[in-house]
C-alpha cells in the first residue's frame, strides 16, 4: 500500500494558520512573558496577527480552489467575503477586549474571596481572553469554508469551545457570568451532539463525508431518503443553534446577558457571520438538489423566528436581552437569505451579515460605556434621560438602533431591503410579509428605547457615561462611521460583493 | 448479524442521552449524557462505515473522540468553577439570569 503525501495550498489556508500561530504565542506569552508586560505584548500579537491575516486573505482573494487541503476545504468568493468580514469584526472587537476593566483578573478565583481581592488590588492579571479570541477566530475562519462533514465539525467546537470559556470571565457580576458559561457551554454540547448525529446520518446517506460527494447523492437519488432527512435535520438543528433561531434560541439572552460585554458583542457579530456562513454553503452547495424536502420546514422557522423575536423584545428591560432578542429576529431576516437559494440571496445575506456584524459591535461598545460604581448599569430605565446629559454617546446608540429597525439612511435599511427582494424573487411571499410586519414591531421597541434617551427627565442614582480608551473609541467611532457610509453610499460595497459573491461546487 | 439492529441501538442510546439532559438536574449528569449522546453518533457512523464498506466513517468517529476530550476540559473546568463558587453542582440553583 502506497502512502500518499497530503497536498496543502498553503496560500489559501495561511489567514487560518496565521491566526492559530498567533494563539500559539499568545498561550506562551501567557506561561512565561513577567506580568507587567503580557497585557502589551498578548495585545500587539492578537492585533498584529488579525491584521497579518487579512493582508493574506486579500492577497488570495482571486483564487478558487476546491481542495485547499485535500477536499477538505474550498476556498471562492464567497469565502473570501466571509472571512474578511469576520477578521475585520474580530479586529475591532480585540479593541473592546483591551479594555480590561472589563475582566475578571484571576477567572480560576471564587467570587468574593480573598485571592480574588487580593489580585485585583496588586493587579495581577491573567490575559487568557487574547489567544481565547484567537482560537475562536480560526475556527470561525474555518467554518464558513469548510467543505467536508469532519472539517465542519472540528471547526465548530473549535470556534464554540473559546468561547464558553470567554462568556465566563466578566468582572462584575461574576455568578451570573458563570452561570451563562454554564448555559451556554452544556446547550452547545447538547447541540453539537444532535450536529453530529446528522453528520452520521448524511454518511449512511450517501457513503461519504465530502459535501460534493453529497451533493452527488441527492442528485443521483440512489440512498435511503430517511437517512437523508435525519441528517438534514439534524444538521440544521446544530447550526440553527448556532446562529440562535426559534426553538434553538434559548440560550442567546441569558448568555448575551451574563457575558462580558466586550465578549458578548464579538459572539454576537462574529459567531453569526460565521454560522450563517456555513449555513449558506451547506444549503446552497450541498441540500440545494433537496430543496423540497427542508425548505417547508426552514420557512416556518424563518417565520417564527422573525416574530418571536421582535414580539418578545418588547418586554425586555435589560438592555443586553434586548439586543439579544432583536439578534433572533436578525437570524429570522437572514434565513430568509438562505432560504432564497439565489445569487441575489447569497449577496443580500452577505451584505446584511457584514452590516449587522458592525452595527451590533457598535452596539455593545456602547454599552460598555453606561456605568455606576458597580459597573454596567443594562437597566433600560436608568438609561433615561441619557441624551441631555451626554448626546453624542446616545446620538450613535440611537444610530445603531435605527440601524437594526432598518431606517433609511442607515445600512440597515439597505440590508434588509435587498434581503426581502431577493426572498420575494425566489417566490417566497409569506416570507416577505411576516418579515415586514416584525421589522414594524421590532421598529416599535427600537424607538421606544430613543424616547426614553431623548425626551424622558434623567434620574440621579449614579449613573454615567465614562470616558472610553482610545481603543473603545476607535472601535465606536469606525462602527458608527461604516453603519453610515453604508446607507448612504452602498454601492461601492454591493458592487464589490457582487462580484465575489458564489460558491465553488 | 444485521448491521441495522447497531443503529437502532445507537438511536436508542441517543435517546436516552437526549432525554437524561432534559431531565436530569446536576450538570455532570447532564453533560456524562451529552457524551452518550457523542457516542451513539459515534456507534451509528461505526456502523454506516460497515455498511458503506469504506473507512470515512472510523475516521470521524476518531475526530470526535478528541474532539469529545476537548470538550470534557471545557465543561468540567466550567462545572468546576460554578461548584466552587456556589457550593452546589445543580442547573436548577444557576437562575440568577431570570427569563
Amino acid at each position: 500500500m502506497t502512502f500518499e503525501a497530503p497536498v496543502l495550498h498553503y496560500s489559501i489556508l495561511a489567514p487560518i494558520l496565521i491566526v492559530l500561530g498567533g494563539a500559539l504565542v499568545g498561550v506562551l506569552i501567557e506561561a512565561f512573558a513577567p506580568r507587567a508586560s503580557r497585557r502589551s505584548s498578548q495585545l500587539f500579537v492578537t492585533v498584529a496577527s488579525l491584521v497579518i491575516a487579512l493582508a493574506a486573505l486579500l492577497r488570495v482573494r482571486n483564487q478558487v480552489s476546491v481542495s485547499a487541503a485535500m477536499g477538505s476545504v474550498s476556498f471562492d468568493g464567497a469565502g473570501f467575503l466571509l472571512q474578511a468580514s469576520i477578521l475585520i469584526i474580530a479586529i475591532l472587537s480585540v479593541f473592546l477586549i483591551a479594555d480590561q476593566e472589563n475582566f475578571t483578573a484571576l477567572a480560576a478565583a471564587v467570587p468574593g474571596s480573598e485571592e480574588e481581592r487580593h489580585s485585583l488590588q496588586a493587579d495581577l492579571r491573567v490575559t487568557e481572553v487574547y489567544p481565547l479570541t484567537l482560537f475562536a477566530v480560526a475556527g470561525m475562519l474555518l467554518f464558513p469554508i469548510s467543505s467536508d462533514l469532519i472539517t465542519l465539525f472540528v471547526a465548530l467546537e473549535m470556534l464554540s469551545l473559546p468561547l464558553y470559556l470567554m462568556a465566563g470571565l466578566s468582572r462584575r457580576r461574576r455568578l451570573m457570568s458563570q452561570e451563562s458559561a454554564l448555559k451556554y457551554f452544556l446547550l452547545g454540547a447538547f447541540s453539537s451532539a444532535f450536529f453530529l448525529f446528522g453528520i452520521a446520518y448524511l454518511y449512511g446517506y450517501s457513503a461519504s463525508i465530502t459535501f460534493s460527494g453529497i451533493q452527488a447523492s441527492i442528485v443521483g437519488g440512489s440512498g435511503n431518503d430517511v437517512f437523508l432527512l435525519l441528517g438534514i435535520a439534524f444538521i440544521s438543528v446544530g447550526l440553527l443553534f448556532k446562529v440562535g433561531a426559534v426553538p434553538f434560541h434559548a440560550w442567546t439572552p441569558d448568555v448575551y446577558q451574563g457575558a462580558p460585554t466586550a465578549v458578548t458583542g464579538f459572539m454576537a457579530a462574529a459567531t453569526k457571520v460565521a454560522a450563517f456562513g456555513a449555513i449558506l454553503r451547506i444549503y446552497y452547495v450541498t441540500f440545494a438538489n433537496a430543496q423540497w424536502q427542508w425548505k417547508p420546514a426552514l420557512v416556518l422557522i424563518a417565520i417564527i423566528t422573525m416574530v418571536f423575536g421582535s414580539v418578545v423584545a418588547i418586554s425586555q428591560r435589560d438592555v443586553k436581552r434586548m439586543l439579544a432578542y432583536s439578534s433572533i429576529a436578525h437570524a429570522g431576516f437572514l434565513l430568509s437569505g438562505v432560504i432564497a437559494l439565489s445569487k441575489s440571496g447569497l449577496e443580500a445575506s452577505i451584505f446584511y451579515l457584514f452590516a449587522y456584524g458592525i452595527a451590533t459591535l457598535g452596539a455593545f461598545a456602547v454599552v460598555t460605556l453606561i456605568r455606576d460604581s458597580a459597573g454596567e448599569v443594562t437597566d433600560l430605565n436608568r438609561w433615561s434621560g441619557l441624551g441631555k446629559r451626554s448626546p453624542l454617546t446616545a446620538s450613535v446608540f440611537a444610530l445603531f438602533l435605527l440601524a437594526f429597525a432598518g431606517i433609511p439612511l442607515t445600512s440597515g435599511f439597505i440590508g434588509k431591503f435587498s434581503i426581502f427582494s431577493a426572498a420575494y424573487e425566489s417566490g417566497n411571499t409569506s416570507l416577505l410579509i411576516a418579515g415586514v410586519l416584525s421589522s414594524a414591531i421590532a421598529a416599535f421597541f427600537y424607538i421606544r428605547v430613543i424616547v426614553l434617551m431623548f425626551f424622558k427627565d434623567s434620574v440621579e442614582d449614579g449613573t454615567s457615561v465614562v470616558i472610553p480608551s482610545a481603543l473603545t473609541t476607535t472601535t465606536i467611532a469606525i462602527t458608527s462611521a461604516v453603519t453610515l457610509i453604508l446607507g448612504i453610499y452602498p454601492a461601492p460595497l454591493i458592487n464589490f460583493i457582487a462580484t465575489f459573491a458564489t460558491f465553488v461546487r | 448479524m444485521n448491521p441495522f439492529n447497531y443503529l437502532y441501538v445507537a438511536g436508542l442510546l441517543f435517546t436516552i442521552g437526549a432525554v437524561g439532559v432534559v431531565v436530569r438536574r446536576n450538570a455532570i449528569v447532564v453533560f456524562m449524557c451529552v457524551e452518550l449522546m457523542l457516542n451513539a453518533a459515534n456507534l451509528t457512523l461505526v456502523t454506516f462505515a460497515r455498511i458503506n464498506g469504506n473507512l470515512d466513517g472510523q475516521v470521524v468517529a476518531f475526530f470526535t473522540m478528541v474532539v469529545a476530550a476537548c470538550e470534557v476540559v471545557v465543561g468540567l473546568a466550567i462545572i468546576v468553577t460554578i461548584y466552587r463558587s456556589r457550593r452546589s453542582a445543580s442547573i436548577d440553583d444557576a437562575s440568577l439570569l431570570k427569563r
